[in-house]
């Protein structure tokens, strides 16, 4: 039980623990308040959220129709969950009535060519959150390849900290919107041979994604390496360390606490950008889905979008608990903003 | 010749009209296996002494000798056990000292730097806390790790600054315990700062005050002739003890009244209040601590 509370408050998640003193024996009445704070109070400003939206929707008229209240977005993510049952469904007729084909034509003549043909149907929600992380991932990627070690060494060196800094802060506030273009035609002329794993709109939106991320992690690791104890760095001159040593045994680990902090903030305002980045640039992630059913303008639309919104709430927060996590764990016992 | 050897050294900080002298015409000469304790107040320049002796800076004039050999920067022949013990959060008590044992046995395979580290960290008495992160240890166990640290790089000299300093009283005596038997048992040449006439006493074959500035020189040595092991309950029964005690306490607060004669100036009231106070709150009668 113990372990369970010190795993949820490394999560974050405060609430799960006083459930576990409960059920552990420890002193009801506080567990009881604790819960009351924790679960009650968040769960009643649910309720109240909840009933403003229905209130406040159901008087708001669009040419789409009213705008959807909890429950016809509820209703929306159902008969999403049976479409995406529904298109697996199709595919495994596809792949049954190709094996079958196949053996067939094998037992005609079994020295006869078959081909495997791949299911070609349209990605269904879930398919395009697949999209959606795996591009914010490869973006995250990328930003973190550039913004860590430049960090690492604008931190060193105040040189050169002082030769990139009015670089970084002009950089650093420019919008996603203001990018795209930009690298839609530098992708367009450098990445020619275009492969059918890495299509054009993946490469655009993820690195629209690394150039907005990159700043917080390069801030931070820069602000990491050049605030480190000075303490630790007496232990280094000690031991005369050599200077590769001196990095990877003092400096990183000293800054990982604020690498990780930076992360933590190039990763949500990477998710962030990702929605927009995929809009224009048309990659079938969530962006495209919220673009595509603005287009389609069906009377289901809107509550559509409201799902997707929704979705793209809860991963953002679930990608924020992940990177709260490192952040916790390369902190070695030292507190952290949750 | 002496095994270390300051001669004339002189430390300020700062530059033109805003320059302090911290340490002025310091000359100090300490035979190898000799421990000396430097005792002062607070701010006096202790921290700066030390800093000096490890290299980790430098002279503005004068020359620093170990073993006949100028000291130009920090190196691992001379262990530091720091003020607040700088120990590295990210490594467990094992890899602190391993980190040090690295460098300075750099052909031992890793089984003998293993065991190697785990010797000194048994010798201070936390084998059963050595995979453990600093951040899960007391104030007493960080400080034998530094001091486990420190000596794990079998040091020409070990420099001790104020370690026991941010402890309780309980804990302190203990360490005092330990590091006593420790030295005996090692033979270390060592420089021990402290704010505790009582602690420099027990554990010091020389104790010298420091005499504060700004510019600090040193002021009087006291030899500490008693037997080892001193212990703590049958020292103060020696009449070789109070004597030294007696007198060191004596000069510290001749000076103390001569910092305060220029603080009385200034703010009577608070020249009145403070010692009071804070001997009170010690509550040793005849152990005078400077802080
Ligand atoms: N790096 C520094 N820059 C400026 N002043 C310093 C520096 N280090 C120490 N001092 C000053 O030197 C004096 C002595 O400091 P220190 O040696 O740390 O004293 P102690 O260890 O005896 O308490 C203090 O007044 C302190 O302000
Ligand atoms: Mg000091």
């Amino acid at each position: 039980m113990r372990h369970v509370i010190a795993f949820s408050e490394t999560l974050g998640l405060s609430w799960v623990s006083p459930f576990a003193r409960l059920i552990s024996g420890e002193d009801p009445r506080r567990q009881f308040r604790a819960i009351l704070l924790e679960v009650g109070l968040p769960l009643a400003a649910i309720a109240v959220f909840l009933l403003f939206w229905s209130v406040a929707a159901s008087s708001i008229r669009t040419s789409l129709g009213t705008l959807p209240g909890p429950a016809q977005t509820i209703e929306q993510a159902g008969a999403m969950w049976q479409e995406y049952r529904a298109e697996k469904a199709k595919e495994k007729l596809f792949y049954q009535a190709q094996i079958q084909r196949n053996a067939a034509r094998l037992e005609r003549n079994p020295s006869a060519r078959t081909t495997a043909w791949t299911y070609n149907g349209k990605p269904t929600y879930l398919d395009q959150i697949k999209t959606s992380l795996v591009t914010v991932f490869a973006g995250f990627l990328v930003a973190t390849l550039i913004a860590v070690p430049v960090g690492l060494v604008c931190g060193l060196s105040p040189t050169v900290m002082g030769a990139l800094n009015p670089l970084i802060q002009v950089f650093k506030p420019v919008s996603p919107l203001a990018w795209l273009p930009i690298v839609t035609m530098v992708v367009s002329a450098v990445y020619l041979g275009e492969a059918a794993w890495m299509p054009k709109s993946f490469v655009i939106s993820a690195f629209t994604v690394a150039l907005c991320s990159l700043w917080p992690s390069l801030v931070n690791t820069a602000l990491g390496v050049a605030s480190i104890d000075k303490d630790f760095i007496n232990v280094a001159r000690v031991l005369r360390l050599p200077t590769s040593t001196r990095i990877t045994r003092i400096y990183l680990p000293a800054a990982l606490p604020l690498v990780f902090a930076g992360l933590r903030l190039s990763l949500g305002v990477g998710w962030m950008v990702l929605i927009a980045a995929e809009m224009l640039a048309q990659n079938p992630g969530l962006g495209k889905f919220v673009w595509d059913e603005f287009q389609n303008g069906s009377s289901v639309s809107l509550a559509r979008i409201v799902v997707a919104v929704l979705t793209i709430g809860v991963i953002g927060f679930a990608l924020d608990r992940v990177m709260v996590i490192l952040q916790r764990l390369a902190s070695f016992g030292r507190p952290v903003q949750a | 010749m002496s095994f270390l050897n300051m001669k004339g050294v002189c430390k300020g900080f700062g530059q033109g009209s805003t320059r302090v002298e911290v340490l002025r015409d310091i000359n100090l000469e300490i035979q190898e296996g000799e421990f000396v304790a430097i005792v002062g107040y607070s701010g006096s320049g202790k921290s700066t002494l030390i800093q000096l002796l490890s290299g980790l800076s430098l002279p503005d004039q004068g020359t620093i000798e170990l073993d006949g050999k100028r000291i130009e920067g920090p190196g691992p022949d001379r262990g530091v056990v720091f003020q607040n013990y700088s120990l590295l959060p990210w490594l467990t008590v094992l890899g602190n000292i391993e980190l040090a044992v690295e460098r300075v046995f750099p052909k031992y395979t890793a089984s003998q730097r293993r065991e190697h580290a785990m010797r000194y960290i048994s010798m201070v008495n936390l084998a059963h806390a050595s995979d453990r992160r600093p951040a899960e240890l007391s104030g007493g166990m960080r400080q034998r790790v530094s001091v486990a640290r420190a000596l794990a790089m079998q040091p020409r000299i070990l420099l001790l600054d104020e370690p026991l300093g941010a402890l309780d009283a309980l804990t302190r005596g203990k360490l005092q315990d330990e590091i006593e038997s420790i030295m005996m048992a090692e033979r270390r040449t060592a420089v021990l700062i402290t704010n505790d006439v009582d602690e420099a006493l027990r554990l010091a074959d020389r104790v010298i005050p420091l005499h504060p500035g700004p510019g600090a020189v040193l002021g009087p040595h006291f030899p500490v002739p008693m037997a080892r092991p001193r212990d703590r309950a049958e020292l103060n029964d020696q009449p070789e003890y109070r004597r030294l005690s007696g007198e060191i306490n004596q000069y510290l607060s001749d000076l103390r009244r001569g910092a305060q004669g220029g603080v009385a100036a200034l703010d009577p009231a608070l020249a009145n209040l403070a010692p009071v106070h804070f001997k009170r709150r010690r509550g040793v009668a005849n152990v005078q601590t400077v802080s």
